[in-house]
Parts: structure tokens; C-alpha cells; sequence
């Protein structure tokens, strides 16, 4: 009896077996469709990352966007896609004990200066105005490459902002701000001019929740290091270079990208839980009912790495290399060829030899002629006509 | 509501026709297909027909040998405007098509039918090499993909690169190991003599600038996979989208100019990692060792023989076979185009193109295309441009602005009339310049609308100014209001 029992087994094993790959077949078949469906129809990936704040005591402030521009690099995305806007006076400062050099981690780990960090818009360029200009591309017509985002319809734009913020703005450069609202609108015009695909908005502020609030376009995903009414926290400082490093969010932030690597499936439902309040004290927030995936199947390397979709190539044409040399290319007509020159970034001729301008003058306008009117008659009715002479 | 009118004239030869014509040669028909793009946008194609039958010549030049002689010999004497199209209908029995052939569209405007079956038939064929020649409604949507509503397309759609006024393009040769192989590539006159064609018929299109560079110790980022069975080395599918990202770093693409850049890289595999295949996902070898990423451009891996003899002295001096690695490299420039050789019914036949990279009817499909997505460009930019103004009243339109967006919209109404006309080249040429236009009034630096001020920031500023001064303005005007009052009450005290 055990013979047939065990070819029975057998017969079922292989069955089973045989059953199993179908299903496996059928199973990545399936999951190849799912995978094509869920999938984000980026082809290149931008970031703009942007540190609001000057001064040394504001260190924490480059050291939190310098690390995420490391981070992005080693994703993979070059800086010929990265506009990154610092003040850029950390490594040169005086204070700085250890010159040319940013530390991210105390104990002086890990400089994230480096030797080939390539900052865009520095010191006083970084403004509100450059900003906006940069997201919405409306950037003057000498701006070099490096400095535009010129990114295109199937593009995923990263953008990363931390500095001093508030209730619905952000402080630029302890000299203005940019609120909620207008940041809002550029993110419109981004999309209406579709300069996006998607749009991943982080902020590392106190009350940084505020400034997604106003979001109105789609496709657009953020994250923010705080609620409103609460603040961001930073996370530690160093004794010898004497200001704090890091912001607690971007730290942990930081560390969970480092398991990251350009292969990896991590999502972004893992990027929403990283830094519970245990760890940083203040609420970090998201926003998502703008987007049109589900942030499960939002791989984090969609927005901060830059996976290139690939085809293999499976035709050619056919060449003929015996065909003659097209003579009919004729030795270029000597067209005069103006001597290239640089644009003209002064028109210095212009100002060397402008007389002053006549400016025209222009009578007071209605309602300063009013309050005037007004303050006048008061006076005179007030104290009388009569006094007049007193005065004059 | 867009037109797109296609002037289709049908040749018969003699024998060839159908026993069902409606009216006597030679005779206009119209057939019109609707498609709505969404809501507020309808397209409709109208194809014009014009029936005739053969002259002499064309009948000379259909009786030749071949299908490609007889296409050569045609072209002369058809309607050579671009986006037109001619049929010629061959008898059933004819031997200028080969066996088993039915369609045969040749290099340039025409394609040659084989008759039978009457008219219904013909009109099948015709409706099927309109759809291979000028546009199909799926090219027309991904046209207007911009305004159309986002769940209807997958992601893969709009992959292939969009209109512009320019493009770069440049070819890389890349060599990790320069102790072991001295790379040459005689790439100026491969340009010349392979490239520059296909770039000059495409120069209606777009301005093409190519350069080209050699990079050094410039390696790819994946380590390939060592197999035993080929004892060669394997890059597979999935490792390949990781290999772009740290060449790119190094390729400088362009500084000079904004127009989107196409690279074009040749990868000459270091001695310890010679041979190197590619492996598609089901683990097969490609025979072209190369791939492409859509808006980027291609790589293509070139293996280098072992030298016979081990003593061989290094740096072997490698030539590269350019013709090999140019037909690769116009082939990947076409599918990243957007020109690929779709799935046709069995009997059609397709030219094989030959030196010249691209046929006519290609480049009008690509005409059709860009004509399309620019109109629909300038109507989404104008638009929000409005829409823009609308929200944010107090921004000032300088006049160079104002006259960018009416020349835009005079040149968009022009395209859309010459597209309704059936006049490709002129549509083309018109809604290039009214993209231009309209983007260049979009993004003009002086439009930046920076200031915002919230309700409360205003009362905020304006209260603590005109408060206190106000007070005794107010008190005063109130006296005065009183005294008047009183006086006006008690008669006037007249001594």
C-alpha cells in the first residue's frame, strides 16, 4: 500500500507544483500590468532646495539643506537638475571654527560641504523674488542654465525649503517673506504652464503645516516638520562649533534616506512615519488629497533619486556605407559671421554717456490732495480765519 | 473646434477599377471623422478625395519591376506638398507588388494598392494608410493630452519628446579603461555622411545643433554580472535605469543653449568586463546592445574583440565600426521621435528606408503631431496667461508683452485655417512661431506678481498711521457739524 500512496503524493507534489508556477507566472504577469499601472509616468526628476536664513546662528538651517542636496545626489540626481539656493556664509565664516567646512552630525562626522557642492543662487540672490522667478521660470533672458528650472511635463520637482517660518509665511533672509498664499499661486502657474508632473513639497519650519495649507493644484504631495502652533525643534548642538547642527525632522529624515538606495521600494507612507512626536517633538503633517496615487505605491526614489525609465532598443535601419559622401554639402558659404561677444550685462556705454533724466512732474494725487483739504479746512474752521495773519 | 483637412488623391491605373464607382472618373469625395479631445475641444479630420485616373507616364512608371522603382519613378510626378498623399491602384493581377502584398507605402508621399474587392475595400485601405500616414486619433489626443482629462492616459503616453524650436544633440564615446583599449571613432564624418541627412530633412522641424565628446575613465554604475554559460558579462533589465545617472553627471549637457539635449552614448567595455551583453526581461540577449530612455537619448554597448594573442601590446587600438553604431543610434533618434514602426496588418509592406533615416509620410506624421501640440500649447498658455491677469489685477502688461500675445493669436487662427486647408507646411511653420510667441509673453520676467496683501496685513498697516491722525480730524469735523447746527437753530444774532 505504501506505493501507491506515496506515487499518489508524488502526482499531487508535482501538481502542486506545477499549480504553484502557473500561479507565479500568472502572479507577475499581474503584477507587471499593476506594476505599469502604478507607476509614476515621470521621465526626469528637478529639486530646488532652498535655505531661507543667513547668519551663524541660523547654521542648522544650511546644514539641513546641504544634507538633503548630498542625499538627492547620491540618489542620483545630477546638478545640472538641482537649484539649490543657500546663503552660503557657513563655511567661510569667521565664527566657523573648522573653515570650509558644514557638519551635519556632532563630533564633526560628516561634512556635507564637500568639495563639489554647487550652490545656484547665493547669498543675497536668494529672495522671495528669485524664487518665485525660478518656479515659475519667468527668469530674466541672461539667466545661465544652471540657474532656471527647466523642467517639462514629466518632470517630478522636489522642493525643499527650511528656514524661520510662521503662521502662513516664511521668512526669507531676515528681510521678507513669502506667505502661504503666494506660494499657492506659483504652484498654480507651475501647473498651469505644466512644468510638473508631480510635486513633492517639504518643509522644515516652525508651523510649516501653515504654509501647504493653500494648496489648490494637483499633484502636489507635503510634508512639514510641524503643526501650526507648534515648533520645530533642532536637534543638537556642538560643543566646539558652538550652534546647533540640525533640525530634529530633516535629521530623521536624513537617517531614512540612508537605507535608501536607487533600487529601493520604499514608499512614502514609510516617509510619513518617520519622526513620531516621541522623536521630534513637534506633530510632522502631510498632505496628500492633492495627489492622485495612493502614497503606498509612490516609491520615495519617484522624488528624491532619478530612475529613468529604459526601452531596449529593438530596430535599427539599415545603412548603406558604400553610398558616396553627400558632396552636395558645400563648403559652407563664407557667411560674414559677427565676432562673438558677451551679452551685455551693463549697458556701460549707456550709462556712461546718459544725461540726467528730466523727470517729469506729476501733480499730487486725489487722495492725498483730500487729506490734505481736509486737515486745512479743520484747522482754519478750528481756529479761525482770523489768526491767519499771526501765523504768516 | 480644429480641422484637419488631408488632400488624398487616388490614381487608378488602367485595370483597376472598381466596378462600383459611384460617379464617373474624374470625381471629389469627402469623408469626415469626428473626435471630441474633451468637452469644449472637438477635431474633426476631413479627408479630400480626389479620384482620377492614370496618365501615361504614371502608367509607364507603374509598369516597372519592383515596387521600389516604381515608387522612385512616381515621385516626380505627384503632389509632393507636404501632407498630401497619393494612392495609386495597380490591377489585381500585377506583378509590381509581391506575392501576398496588398499595401505597399513606399519612401515618399505615395503607396501603391492592389485593386479588388471594389469599393468598399478600396475605402478600408484608404482609411487604413491615412491612419499609418498622416495621424490616428490616439496621435491626436496625445496632441491635445495637455487639456484633456488626466485619468484617460496611461503615464506612458506622453513620452515622446515635445516640440520645440531646437535641439541638441550629442554623442558621447565613453571609454572606462584607456590603459587596455585606445578608442578611435571617426565621428565627423560619420555624422556627415549618416546623420546629417536624416538631420537635414528634419530641419523643417527643428533646428539641430550635434557635438560630440570623449570621456575618460567614465564608468557605468551597475557592475555587470559574470554568467558562466556565455562567459560574458551581463547587464540586466532592471539594473539599466541605474546605469544613466552617474555617466550624466559627467556628459555636461549643454550650458550653452536651453533646448532639450539628446545623448547619445557608446560605451566601450573595460578588458575585465569584456564581452558585455544586455539582457532584455526575459533574459535574452539584444541584438542591438543598446536601450533608450524616452527624452533623453540612447546607450549603446560596443564590444571589443579579445586580441588573438594574450601578449597582445596594450592599448589595442580599437576603430569603431561606425556604421554599425550609427544604425543604432538613428534608430533610437527616431523612436525618440516618436517614429516607430507600429504593428501593421500583414499586407502591407513598408519601405525600408535606406540612408535617408525617414521617410516623407514620417515626417509629415511628425508635422501633423507638433502642429497639433503647438496649437494646443498656445491656447493653454494664452489661457492661463487670462486666467492669470484676471486673479491678480494690478499687473501691468508692458506693450512688448501685449504685441507677443496678438501676434500669437493671429499666427494660432492662421495655423488653424492653412491646417483646415489641407497646407501642412504653412500650418507648421505658423503655430511654430505662435508657440514661440505665446511663450515668450508667458514667461516674461515682468510679469512676476509679488505682492500679496492679505486683508489683515492692510489694516494692520493702514490703522496705526491714519488712526491718530485721524482722531482730531474726526472731533473737529463733529464741532463743526454741532456749531453749524446751532447756528442754524437759533436765529442769528443781528445787533
Amino acid at each position: 500500500m505504501a506505493a501507491p500512496v506515496s506515487v499518489v503524493c508524488w502526482v499531487r507534489a508535482v501538481a502542486a507544483l506545477i499549480l504553484g508556477c502557473c500561479g507565479v507566472a500568472l502572479a507577475t504577469g499581474v503584477q507587471d500590468k499593476a506594476e505599469q499601472f502604478f507607476r509614476s509616468g515621470h521621465t526626469n526628476n528637478w529639486a530646488v532646495l532652498v535655505c531661507t536664513s543667513r547668519f551663524w546662528f541660523n547654521y542648522r538651517h544650511v546644514a539641513n539643506t546641504l544634507s538633503v542636496y548630498r542625499s538627492v545626489k547620491r540618489l542620483g540626481i545630477p546638478d545640472s537638475h538641482i537649484v539649490l539656493m543657500l546663503a552660503d556664509d557657513m563655511a567661510c565664516n569667521p565664527r566657523n571654527p573648522k573653515p570650509a567646512t558644514v557638519f551635519s552630525h556632532k563630533n564633526m562626522e560628516l561634512n556635507v560641504y564637500g568639495d563639489d557642492v554647487e550652490v545656484d543662487y547665493r547669498n543675497y540672490e536668494v529672495t522671495v523674488e528669485n524664487f518665485l522667478r525660478v518656479l515659475t521660470g519667468r527668469v530674466p533672458p541672461n539667466t545661465p542654465r544652471s540657474k532656471r528650472l527647466l523642467s517639462d511635463d514629466r518632470s517630478n520637482i522636489l522642493i525643499y525649503m527650511t528656514g524661520h517660518g510662521g503662521n502662513g509665511f516664511l521668512k526669507f533672509q531676515d528681510s521678507e517673506e513669502i506667505t502661504n498664499v503666494e506660494l499657492a499661486d506659483a504652484f498654480e502657474q507651475m501647473w498651469q504652464k505644466r512644468r510638473y508632473n508631480e510635486l513633492l513639497f517639504i518643509i522644515d519650519t516652525c508651523q510649516g503645516a501653515s504654509m501647504y495649507e493653500r494648496f489648490y493644484s494637483p499633484n502636489i504631495m507635503a510634508l512639514a516638520s510641524s503643526q501650526i502652533g507648534e515648533d520645530s525643534l533642532s536637534h543638537q548642538p556642538d560643543l566646539e562649533i558652538g550652534v546647533h547642527l540640525m533640525d530634529r525632522y530633516t535629521f530623521y529624515v536624513l537617517e531614512f534616506l540612508e537605507e535608501v538606495h536607487p533600487a529601493s521600494q520604499t514608499n512614502m507612507n514609510d516617509l510619513f512615519q518617520v519622526c513620531p512626536k516621541s522623536l521630534c517633538v513637534s506633530t510632522p503633517g502631510h498632505r496628500t488629497d492633492l495627489f492622485q496615487r495612493d502614497p503606498q505605491n509612490v516609491l520615495v526614489t519617484d522624488f528624491f533619486g532619478s530612475v529613468r525609465k529604459v526601452e531596449i532598443t529593438t530596430e535599427t535601419i539599415s545603412l548603406d556605407s558604400n553610398l558616396a559622401t553627400f558632396e552636395s554639402k558645400l563648403p559652407q558659404d563664407e557667411l560674414a559671421t559677427e565676432p562673438l561677444k558677451y551679452a551685455e550685462q551693463l549697458p556701460v556705454a549707456q550709462i556712461i554717456h546718459q544725461k540726467p533724466k528730466q523727470k517729469d512732474w506729476h501733480p499730487p494725487g486725489g487722495f492725498i490732495l483730500g487729506l490734505w483739504a481736509l486737515i486745512i479746512m479743520v484747522f482754519f474752521k478750528t481756529y479761525g480765519i482770523k489768526h491767519m495773519k499771526h501765523i504768516f | 473646434q480644429l480641422q484637419l483637412t488631408v488632400p488624398v488623391a487616388v490614381v487608378f491605373s488602367p485595370g483597376s477599377v472598381p466596378w462600383d464607382l459611384p460617379k464617373p472618373l474624374p470625381f471629389r469625395d469627402v469623408q469626415e471623422m469626428e473626435l471630441s479631445v474633451n468637452l469644449r475641444t472637438g477635431v474633426t479630420s476631413r479627408y479630400e478625395i480626389v479620384y482620377r485616373s492614370s496618365t501615361a507616364q504614371e502608367e509607364a512608371a507603374l509598369n516597372g519591376a519592383t515596387a521600389r522603382e516604381a515608387d522612385a519613378a512616381l515621385r516626380p510626378l505627384q503632389d509632393a506638398s507636404l501632407g498630401a498623399l497619393t494612392v495609386y491602384v495597380v490591377p489585381e493581377a500585377s506583378s509590381v507588388l509581391p506575392q501576398g502584398i496588398s499595401v505597399y507605402v513606399g519612401k515618399h508621399r505615395s503607396a501603391l494598392v492592389r485593386a479588388g474587392g471594389g469599393l468598399a475595400t478600396l475605402h478600408t485601405r484608404i482609411q487604413q494608410l491615412t491612419q499609418v500616414m498622416s495621424f490616428t486619433a490616439s496621435s491626436i489626443t496625445a496632441a491635445f493630452s495637455d487639456r484633456a482629462p488626466n485619468s484617460q492616459f496611461s503615464p506612458d503616453v506622453r513620452r515622446h519628446l515635445k516640440s520645440s524650436l531646437g535641439y541638441e544633440i550629442t554623442f558621447s564615446l565613453l571609454n572606462p579603461d584607456p590603459k587596455s583599449h585606445d578608442v578611435n571613432w571617426d565621428i565627423e564624418d560619420a555624422v556627415n555622411r549618416y546623420v546629417q541627412p536624416v538631420l537635414d530633412k528634419l530641419s523643417l522641424v527643428a533646428n539641430f545643433s550635434v557635438d560630440s565628446q570623449i570621456l575618460y575613465y567614465a564608468v557605468l554604475g551597475v557592475t555587470p554580472r559574470f554568467d558562466k554559460e556565455s562567459s560574458s558579462f551581463l547587464l540586466s533589465a532592471h539594473s539599466l535605469p541605474h546605469v544613466i545617472n552617474p555617466v550624466e553627471a559627467r556628459l555636461g549637457s549643454s550650458a550653452a543653449s536651453l533646448n532639450p539635449v539628446l545623448n547619445f552614448l557608446l560605451y566601450v567595455p573595460e578588458r575585465s568586463h569584456s564581452p558585455l551583453y544586455i539582457q532584455d526581461k526575459d533574459g535574452a540577449s539584444v541584438s542591438t546592445n543598446a536601450f533608450h530612455s524616452p527624452r533623453w537619448g540612447g546607450i549603446m554597448v560596443y564590444n571589443v574583440e579579445a586580441p588573438v594573442s594574450p601578449q597582445a601590446a596594450l592599448p589595442l587600438r580599437v576603430d569603431v565600426d561606425m556604421v554599425r553604431v550609427m544604425e543604432v543610434f538613428l534608430a533610437q533618434l527616431r523612436l525618440l521621435f516618436g517614429l516607430s514602426r507600429e504593428e501593421l496588418p500583414p499586407e502591407f509592406l513598408l519601405e525600408s528606408l535606406g540612408n535617408e533615416g525617414l521617410a516623407d509620410w514620417e515626417l509629415d506624421r511628425l508635422l501633423w503631431a507638433h502642429t497639433m501640440e503647438n496649437i494646443a500649447t498656445v491656447s493653454t498658455t494664452l489661457t492661463s496667461l487670462a486666467q492669470l491677469l484676471d486673479k491678480i489685477g494690478n499687473i501691468v502688461i508692458k506693450d512688448d508683452v501685449a504685441s507677443e500675445v496678438y501676434r500669437a493669436v493671429a499666427l494660432a487662427q492662421t495655423a488653424v485655417s492653412e491646417l483646415a486647408m489641407g497646407h501642412l507646411q504653412l500650418a507648421f511653420q505658423a503655430s511654430k512661431e505662435a508657440a514661440t510667441s505665446s511663450e515668450r509673453a508667458f514667461f516674461d520676467p515682468s510679469l512676476l506678481h509679488l505682492l500679496y496683501f492679505p486683508d489683515d496685513q492692510k489694516f494692520a498697516i493702514y490703522i496705526p498711521l491714519f488712526l491718530p491722525m485721524a482722531v482730531p480730524i474726526l472731533l473737529s469735523l463733529t464741532k463743526i457739524i454741532r456749531e453749524t447746527r446751532q447756528r442754524k437753530k437759533e436765529p442769528t444774532k443781528m445787533d
